[in-house]
């Protein structure tokens, strides 16, 4: 059956095209959206609160009061910030977040009108080094926020959010390299289907998910990756107890929301991403996009249980961590990998 | 349609380019030069290249820039920065227009001959563009590739003695 694609069927490609770009943004969106309302909600219970109660059932309504009241704020631009880097820079971290979704797959080939349509938006070639570029993307719009706010808390989160991006994308990069080693290649479609056969070829009730094969990158690259979105105990850029709210201390209204949502969607690609390489993306019991939401759902979880559980770390064991700790671990895994890939041949 | 769209990023291009020298702000021609590697990166998807995409984007965008950024962040170039050098700017205008004439010369004194490599646009389809680079670096390259890694090596030890006070 042949793959669609823009020669074969133009009218039917875009109209796909169109509803899967359309499914998988509302669908983020979504999940951003109540992210910040289940975040609450469990960091409340943690603590033995109860979060939200007042805006709908259980505070359900509670991220619709939120973005309203944002939305109406005031939007303040302090006179002595640069005006262009200022109002660039929100959407220059959000854009990445969102863009990284195009990659992932999220479901099995489905038949549409007698051609063979991929659950993914685009399946590059070189998807693994395309997520790595885009999450180094992402710094800019911490760095901008930072400098062109023209205060010195600002300037002090921005500079401290580049130099922990800039360490911990190289463990997380090279976390990655072992996974592609195993699969023999960068799509992330191929690396999904990689995972779908028995454990090692033999142990036949288990999938053959890498988190089994490479326990230590999954968990080089999870921490990393928290790091790289400066979640919880790596939130050094935004400590608001010394650096009132870092990078965006001088952002209101919807900007400041941008960033909120950036953090949120960043949080959500991380999910999919480590769900996508380590943990067999959307194969499992359930039928397609359920397992990848579900998994993610976990994944999500667990962040929000990382930053009720962790105090934040200092700055010197952050670089200490990244530099002396993850960098030679993952070049270790990455030299045991090569070995025995190649002992097997 | 795929000359249209040519046309608008090498546009985009031209102009980012153009805005890296006018722009007053270091950090705002940073960004404009940002925006040039994105158009060039965008150029090598067109030429089938997408491994080049991603490395353009992910060294050059993503690593490098980053630091040329948190320089000039700290060095805080803003006075330096706002004088003019109206001499220059006409020396780099007349370098400027006698370097296009001359690529319009080389453009027209060439000739294509219809000399084909061994690397097809099948070739690529068939085995892969990142696969196919991977292959050449590790065989035909191998030299070249292990005096690069060596030269990084020496940089990086070079890079640690200069900073640290005691060695």
């Amino acid at each position: 059956m042949p793959m669609l694609s823009l020669s074969n069927a133009p009218l039917l490609f875009l109209g796909i095209m169109l509803a899967k770009i359309l499914a998988v943004f509302v669908v983020v969106i979504l999940i951003v959206a109540y992210a910040t309302w289940l975040e609450r909600k469990v960091i409340g219970h943690m603590q033995a609160r109860l979060g939200p109660m007042e805006t709908g059932w259980h505070g359900l309504l509670q991220p619709i009061a939120d973005g309203l009241k944002l939305f109406f704020k005031e939007d303040i631009i302090p006179s002595q910030a640069s005006k262009v880097p200022f109002i660039l820079a929100p959407m220059m971290i959000l854009v990445p977040a969102f863009i990284t979704v195009a990659v992932i797959p999220f479901g099995p080939d489905i038949v549409i009108g007698g051609y063979q349509v991929p659950m993914q938006i685009a399946d590059l070639n070189v998807g693994i080094l395309y997520i790595l570029a885009m999450a180094g993307l992402g710094v800019y719009g911490i760095v901008l926020a930072g400098w062109s706010s023209n205060s010195k808390y600002s300037l002090l989160g921005g500079i401290r959010a580049s130099a922990q991006m800039i360490s911990y994308e190289l463990a997380a990069g090279l976390a990655i390299v072992s996974v592609f080693m195993l699969a023999e290649t960068l799509s992330l479609r191929g690396i999904v289907a990689a995972q779908m056969t028995p454990l090692w070829g033999v142990i036949d009730f288990l999938p053959n998910w890498y988190i089994f094969s490479q326990p230590l990158a999954f968990a080089l690259f999870v921490v990393t990756g928290i790091a790289e979105i400066n979640r919880t105990p790596f939130d050094l850029p935004e400590a608001e107890s010394e650096l009132v709210s870092g990078f965006c201390t001088e952002y209101s209204s919807m900007k400041y929301a941008l960033f909120f949502m950036a953090e949120y969607a960043n949080m959500v690609v991380l999910s999919a991403i480590a769900t996508t390489l380590f943990l067999g993306g959307w194969h499992g019991p359930f039928p397609g996009a359920i397992n990848i939401l579900l998994k993610v759902f976990c994944f999500m979880f667990f962040f929000i249980w990382l930053r009720a559980t962790f105090p934040r770390v200092r700055y010197d064991q952050l670089m200490h961590m990244g530099w002396k700790v993850f960098l030679p671990l993952a070049l270790a895994n990455i030299v045991v990998t090569a070995v025995v890939v190649l002992l097997q041949q | 349609m795929e000359l249209l769209f040519f046309y608008l990023v090498a546009l985009i291009a031209v102009i980012s380019g153009f805005l890296v020298v006018k722009c007053q702000s270091p950090v705002n021609s940073a960004i404009s030069l940002v925006m040039t590697f994105f158009c060039l990166a965008v150029f090598y998807v067109m030429l089938h290249a997408p491994f080049m995409a991603a490395i353009q984007i992910l060294v050059y965008a993503g690593a490098i820039m980053v630091l040329i950024l948190f320089v000039i962040m700290l060095l805080n170039l803003g006075a330096e920065a706002n004088k003019r050098y109206a001499h220059s700017v006409a020396g780099g205008a007349l370098a400027g227009v006698v370097v296009l004439l001359m690529v319009f010369y080389f453009l027209r004194q060439g000739e294509a001959t219809g000399m084909k490599g061994p690397i097809s646009t099948e070739l690529i389809a068939q085995i892969g563009h990142t696969e196919l680079i991977g292959r050449t670096m590790l065989t035909d390259f191998l030299l070249p590739f292990e005096i690069a890694s060596i030269l990084l090596l020496v940089a990086i030890v070079g890079a640690i003695v200069l900073a640290k006070k005691e060695v």
